[in-house]
């Protein structure tokens, strides 16, 4: 009962990278926990799944073939059946939109503690694990002790390198019996076509909640237009109707990458940076000192975005 | 049907904050509804309107200040509302399976066919409550809402949801079902003066962990918040000083070297 237990996770015939990071998590905790790493890899084309997944660090794949795509109740019971061949202390899987999906459910059918979110951990035999995570918006970080000594955690994105080269895991088989869904995929919508596409843009201007009112966007197109610049923003703004989905940055919208992006009144909740911190050089406008959107920055300025963009675009006119 | 709405109040950091020990102090936090709850709200309201919910009971685990809060969501639509807390849970980090423990027992009592919760409460950031509670209650769910029809005859919910990189999963969920509401789902209301009257007249039900048959033992968390930081910053960003007119100057000669309105 020191193993660990992560759960990878694919869609439309493609792992997802945050399945790679995984395994270096995973590897370290079980390392910590003197155990072994196992992997479980549901659904789709599981034998291609657990090729790519076996690298250096991988003790045993567990190789669930029910299914095409992902399925809660498949996915439920699937890691239900394997910690019950495995007796893990820890359950890993990503903190993704389809884990919110299932990781609570296994937890709580497994009546394992759950931790959501989780950035890094420590393990050791006297103190039992200690896992970091964020709250208020990333304002602040907090250490969280887990009593017991087994858990589920979710571990955020991009917080782990993923690991690479060729493993000599064990790859194994796995039959399960799921009980039929009562959440049935029907299939899949491709959103936010449109007009532009924001990934294209060497320079985005891209505004956020700090905005306030919709009049206000004129301010901000003034200023996209004075730099040549593409407008772009956070989901808030999609969310009331100011600008369409296309122009949504981050997680559930697009990831961006130009050569500079301007941030106005965004505060760079995660779910954001995850859409822009690839940007080459990026600039935060914000009246908060402690926005997160400062850490990721290359150039800030601490002010109020109705005094500071007025004056940029007469720098530029 | 009736419809349970759980409805978390939330804190907010100010700008400037201290930490007192493993919190930020609550005279530098706002305190507000759950966004993610607002959309859930309005998601139950709009049901009863159309004639399919007859009875939203709103539903949260807080302290007294917390009706505030819950009254809100009373100005917005819901019928009554539920609150419950118990000195057991001072000064402590629920975690999930407490908080499933408390509102088991409301479904029990209140026999909802539609559960709506946030995706996550934007303080603590879970993203958990609602998936376990359907767990636990042997409620079908689905997580991560943005669009929702709900067909009563059929006895499902015809829902997108909203996955990474603008890509939706269009699934039907059967009844009874808990959702887990993500922004944008629909446009949140405000609560109008006549729905602030009518709210002060709304049942808030004070509950505590005995009128639920629960004990504190059952509730007692797996989780303890040990430390409470400023995340250390590797940044090495060039803050830009002076005022409005001198940064955005300074801003201008940055992006220009980037070669920006050249
Ligand atoms: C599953 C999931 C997916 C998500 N996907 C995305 C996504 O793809 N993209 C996304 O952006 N979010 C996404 N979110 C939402 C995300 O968690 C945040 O809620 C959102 O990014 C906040 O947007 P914001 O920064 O504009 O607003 P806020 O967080 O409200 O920040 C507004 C900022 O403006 C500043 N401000 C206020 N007034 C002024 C002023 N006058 N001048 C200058 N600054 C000012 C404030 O200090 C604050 O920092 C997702 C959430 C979930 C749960
Ligand atoms: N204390 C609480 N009171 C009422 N609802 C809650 C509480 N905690 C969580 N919830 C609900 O569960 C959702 C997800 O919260 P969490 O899992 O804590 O991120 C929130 O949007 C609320 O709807």
């Amino acid at each position: 009962m020191s193993d660990v237990l992560v759960v990878s996770e694919h869609r439309r015939g493609e792992l997802r990278d945050v399945s790679f990071e995984l395994l270096t998590a995973g590897r370290e905790l079980a390392d910590a926990l003197g155990g072994d790493l196992h992997v479980g890899v549901v659904a789709g084309d599981v034998e291609r799944f657990a090729d790519d997944l076996n690298r250096p660090g991988v003790d045993r794949i567990h190789a669930v073939a029910n299914g095409e795509e992902f399925d809660h109740t498949v996915y439920t019971a699937a890691v239900e059946a394997l910690v019950d061949r495995i007796d893990p202390a820890a359950v890993l899987t990503p903190n993704s939109v389809n884990g919110l999906d299932y990781a609570p459910a296994v937890a709580e059918r497994l009546d394992l503690p759950l931790v959501a979110d989780v950035l890094g951990f420590e393990y050791d035999a006297d103190d039992g694990l200690t896992v970091t995570r964020e709250m208020y918006g990333s304002k602040v970080e907090t250490a969280v002790a887990v009593e017991g000594d087994r858990f589920c955690l979710t571990l955020r994105g991009g917080e782990f390198v993923p690991a690479e080269g060729v493993g000599d895991a064990e790859i194994e088989p796995v039959e399960i019996e799921a009980p039929e869904s009562g959440a049935r995929v029907k299939g899949f919508e491709e959103v936010g076509g449109g007009d532009v596409d924001i990934a294209d843009a060497d320079v985005l201007v891209s505004v956020g909640r700090g905005i306030g009112e919709e009049e206000n966007l004129e301010l901000v197109e003034e200023l996209a237009d004075a730099l040549g610049a593409t407008l772009s923003s956070s989901r808030p703004i999609v969310d009331n109707g100011w600008l369409p989905k296309n122009r949504q940055v981050g997680q559930s919208g697009k990831v961006v990458t130009p050569d500079v992006y301007i941030a106005v009144g965004i505060s760079g909740a995660v779910q954001h940076v995850a859409g822009m911190k690839g940007s080459d050089t990026i600039v935060a406008i914000n009246t908060d000192p402690n926005a997160p959107i400062f850490d990721i920055a290359d150039y800030g300025i601490v002010g109020d975005l109705f005094d500071v963009v007025p004056e940029l675009v007469a720098e530029f006119e | 049907m009736k419809v349970l709405v759980t409805v978390k109040e939330v804190g907010e950091a100010d700008d400037d904050f201290e930490i007192e020990g493993t919190d930020i102090a609550s005279s530098d936090l706002e305190y507000d509804l759950n966004e993610w709850d607002d959309y859930a709200i309005e998601a139950a309201v709009q049901l009863a309107e159309a004639g399919i919910a007859e009875e939203v009971v709103a539903v949260t685990i807080g302290p007294e200040r917390a009706e505030e809060t819950i009254r809100m969501a009373l100005a917005k639509g819901a019928d009554r509302a539920v609150r419950v807390w118990d000195d057991a849970f001072e000064g402590t980090f629920a975690d999930v399976s407490s908080k499933v423990d408390v509102f088991e027992a409301v479904v029990d009592e209140e026999e909802p066919e539609l559960v709506l919760s946030g995706v996550q409460a934007a303080d603590t950031a879970f993203g958990a409550t609602g998936v376990a509670l359907a767990e636990r209650i042997g409620f079908d769910h689905a997580a991560v809402v943005n669009d929702l029809d709900l067909d009563a005859d059929a006895g499902v919910a015809n829902v997108h949801r909203e996955l990474e990189g603008g890509i939706e999963e269009l699934t039907e969920v059967d009844l009874p079902a808990v959702l887990t509401v993500q922004t944008g789902l629909n446009e949140p209301r405000y609560a109008s003066l006549r729905g602030i009257r009518q709210a002060q007249r709304k049942e808030i039900a004070a509950t505590d962990l005995a009128d639920l048959g629960l004990t504190p033992a059952d509730v007692e968390s797996t989780l303890t918040l040990t430390e409470m930081y400023e995340p250390e910053s590797d940044s090495d960003a060039e803050l830009i000083e002076g005022d409005a007119g001198e940064a955005a100057g300074r801003l201008a000669e940055v992006l220009r070297e980037k070669g920006v309105g050249a």
